[in-house]
């Protein structure tokens, strides 16, 4: 199992008293999982999923990766893991203005300490493969926001992370290409088999994933009311 | 060679971001700059000052004298002023006159010669010479008359008013022509150690100096202002208590010591004071010995004054005192203040910038940045605009002080004013007439003690001072970007993201 998550709660201090945005989450995702995590906004997907991607901490329980608490593990070694098995994908894109599209893509690379040419040769090959191959020169402020997402997503592809972990990727785009980011990301798990994690409120999003987790209130509620998991059949790995 | 291999990154994004926000960043630049060059110009006019101070005491005191000596002269002797203006019978009632009056510098007593060679006997004294400034008063004219025969006795002193018509207290009516006074200082000195004493200081710009034979000879040195005012050259004579004096030479310093130098025997013969001096110049083996032998001349020699540099510096006044207190009080604090404002705005604005980075900070951590790599690109920005904001404070700063330069504004000091031990007090009759002195006509003279030398301000840049200016710039764009890259590193990726939602 990639991830088990058993009892995890976030509490937050917001002016004087406790909100819990996560409460006693208990989840397992397997390594090739396509997974959607629902809910309407402050349900508090996006803190597990920040949970899922070692950005943040549980207040109480444990998240297991590869069987690995990564609630105990110190920042410098989150800080490591995250720039090695993790790709985020924001839904404002959060590129770096000042930085060209291939540019961007290569800050993923730069914990790798790859040689300059190296990283330019990797972030030309993910912007190819989505595409972009003649917008690698472009600052994120001359491209559309769908050129913008997919730039993110081959920053986040370009380093072959193990989990692909993206928060509402559509949420600021328009319905065309919205469709064409969820083909998109249907397309890299069919053709690769990572991990990929959705946060959405959307049910077009959640569409294609192959198994779905309803959030409300902090607390998981199965889309499948009988089961907290809808078994997808997993799609062809390596 | 992995840092080596990122660094393209780390300058390629400081470069872009710099020029994404270059009006910020240039606002930040040139608050350091302000500051910088609010620095280097207190700090280089500080410096002119000093040197003017210097220049100043140098002249005052003779480059190779670090402290003289000298005895107050004993409160009611010499009695009072009398030059005897008033004819000593009616028959020299309107008749022309000459008086010639030879004094020590008031306030200075003599003492004998033998000191000198006590105090040149001490522990740590390298050299020391004796000397004699004297005051010369030269009046003429012609007596009063008394018109209806009345007289008011022979032989009366007086101290008359110079040119003027006065009643004499009586019903009698006088008539007073007027009267010429010319004052004149003179410093008799040793001519065998010239090193040490008044004409130390000076630079001999005709003719020559005396010779160490010439210990009693009639040859006489003329400070170039004296010389200019009246019209003397090398060659010429001068008359001192009736007796003429050949001019060989003619000196100039910042401030002349006297009007006149005479070999020391000439003026112990001229103020009748044989075998006695009423200073000492003394050169200490070192000058860290200064304060000790200042020390063991009080112990050994009791009654004397002794001054040196630093007691002169202290007592200083004028303008340049007034310059030297601004510069050292209200411009270093300035300086201070300004450079204080200067990273504190360049802080906040470098926080502000984090503050507004806050996602792209996030995001660059949730993509495995380490903190330590945002701190240093933080640092590496704020450290860029430090720089620029020292190159361009130097430059201010070299333009200020370049005008500075260019009107060269001219200071003042005045020495002896008030409470000058009268050893420096300059002669008895005031400063010393020369382009470089105030004073010089009786009027002038009679008019104080003081001694006032002018001194045109500069502000050198040194290359320590631009080095100090570049080093307080990058201190203060460090101060700036540590504060924001403290902050930065103190992200959670979390929360600035989560901030961004």
């Amino acid at each position: 199992m990639l991830y088990e998550l058993h009892g995890v709660s976030k509490r937050y201090a917001q002016s004087k008293k406790k909100v819990a945005a996560l409460h006693d989450v208990d989840l397992s995702i397997d390594q090739g999982e396509f997974v959607a995590i629902q809910g309407s906004t402050g349900s508090g997907k996006t803190t597990l999923l920040q949970m899922l991607g070692a950005l943040d901490r549980p207040t109480s329980g444990s998240v297991l990766f590869d069987g690995v608490d990564l609630a105990g593990m110190k920042e410098s070694e989150l800080t490591k893991l995250r720039g090695r098995a993790f790709g985020f994908i924001f839904q404002a894109f959060n590129l770096i203005p000042t930085l060209t599209a291939q540019e961007n893509v290569e800050t993923a690379l730069v914990p790798l300490h790859l040689s300059a040419a190296e990283r330019g040769a990797k972030a030309q090959a993910a912007l190819a493969e989505l595409g972009l191959a003649e917008r690698g020169k472009h600052l994120p402020a001359e491209l559309s926001g769908g050129e913008q997402q997919r730039v993110a997503i081959a920053r986040a592809l370009v380093r072959s992370p193990r989990v692909i972990l993206a928060d509402e990727p559509t949420g600021n785009l328009d319905e065309r290409t919205r469709d064409e980011i969820i083909a998109l990301l249907q397309g890299l798990w069919q053709s690769r088999g990572q991990t990929i994690i959705v946060v959405t409120h959307d049910t077009h999003v959640a569409a294609p994933a192959s198994r779905r987790f309803l959030l409300d209130d902090g607390a998981v509620i199965s889309a499948d009311a009988a089961a907290d998991r809808v078994v997808v059949e997993s799609p062809q790995r390596d | 060679m992995k840092r080596a291999l990122e660094g393209a990154v780390f300058f390629t994004y400081l470069y872009r971001e710099l020029r994404r926000r270059h009006r910020q960043a240039i606002l930040t630049s040139l608050g350091l700059a302000l500051g910088i060059a609010l620095v280097v110009t207190v700090s280089a006019a500080s410096g002119g000052v000093r040197d003017a101070q210097s220049q100043v005491l140098h002249s005052l005191y003779g480059v190779g004298t670090d402290m003289t000596v000298t005895q107050s002269a004993a409160r009611g002797t010499g009695g009072p002023f009398q030059m005897g203006l008033n004819p000593g019978s009616q028959q020299q009632q309107g008749k022309h006159f000459s008086r010639d009056r030879v004094d020590s510098t008031r306030g200075l007593a003599f003492v004998s010669d033998s000191r000198v060679t006590t105090i040149a006997g001490l522990n740590n004294v390298d050299s020391a010479v004796g000397g004699l400034t004297l005051s010369s008063i030269h009046i003429t004219g012609n007596f009063a008359k008394f018109a209806g025969g009345g007289f008011p006795g022979a032989g009366a002193s007086g101290q008359n008013g110079a040119g003027t018509s006065s009643s004499s207290g009586s019903s009698a009516k006088v008539t007073q022509p007027p009267i010429k006074i010319s004052a004149l200082s003179i410093a008799g000195l040793d001519v065998t150690n010239q090193a040490i004493g008044p004409l130390s200081s000076a630079t001999i710009t005709s003719g020559r100096t005396f010779t160490a034979s010439e210990t009693d000879a009639k040859v006489v040195v003329v400070d170039s202002g004296y010389a200019k005012q009246n019209s003397l050259a090398v060659g010429g004579t001068v008359t001192l208590g009736g007796t003429k004096y050949k001019v060989i030479g003619i000196s100039k310093s910042a401030s002349a010591e006297a009007n006149v130098y005479i070999p020391l025997l000439r003026a112990q013969t001229l103020a009748d004071a044989k075998g006695k001096v009423n200073q000492i110049y003394v050169k200490a083996t070192s000058s860290t010995q200064i304060a000790q032998v200042k020390k063991e001349i009080k112990a050994t020699v009791s009654g004397v004054t002794v001054t040196t540099a630093q007691d002169l510096a202290n007592q200083v006044s004028g303008s340049l005192s007034s310059a030297s207190k601004l510069a050292n009080q209200l411009g270093k604090w300035l300086a201070i203040a300004a450079l204080i404002a200067a990273v504190a705005v360049a802080s906040l604005l470098t926080l502000s910038t984090v503050s507004r980075r806050v996602r792209e900070f996030g995001t660059l951590k949730a993509i495995g940045w380490k903190s330590r790599r945002i701190v240093s690109q933080v640092l590496g920005e704020a450290l860029i605009q430090g720089l620029a904001g020292g190159a361009i404070g130097v430059a201010l700063g070299y333009a200020a002080t370049r005008l500075i330069g260019a009107f060269s504004p001219s200071l003042q000091a005045t020495v002896g004013a008030s409470g000058l031990p009268t050893s420096r007090a300059g002669s008895f009759f005031g400063g010393a007439p020369g382009a470089s002195s105030a004073g010089g006509g009786p009027g002038d003279a009679l008019r104080g003690l003081s001694h006032t030398v002018t001194v045109y301000l500069h502000a050198p840049i040194s290359v320590s001072l631009v080095a100090v200016a570049i080093a307080l710039a990058v201190a203060g764009g460090l101060i700036a970007g540590g504060l924001g890259g403290w902050r930065a590193a103190r992200l959670s990726p979390a929360d600035a993201l989560r901030r961004v939602d």
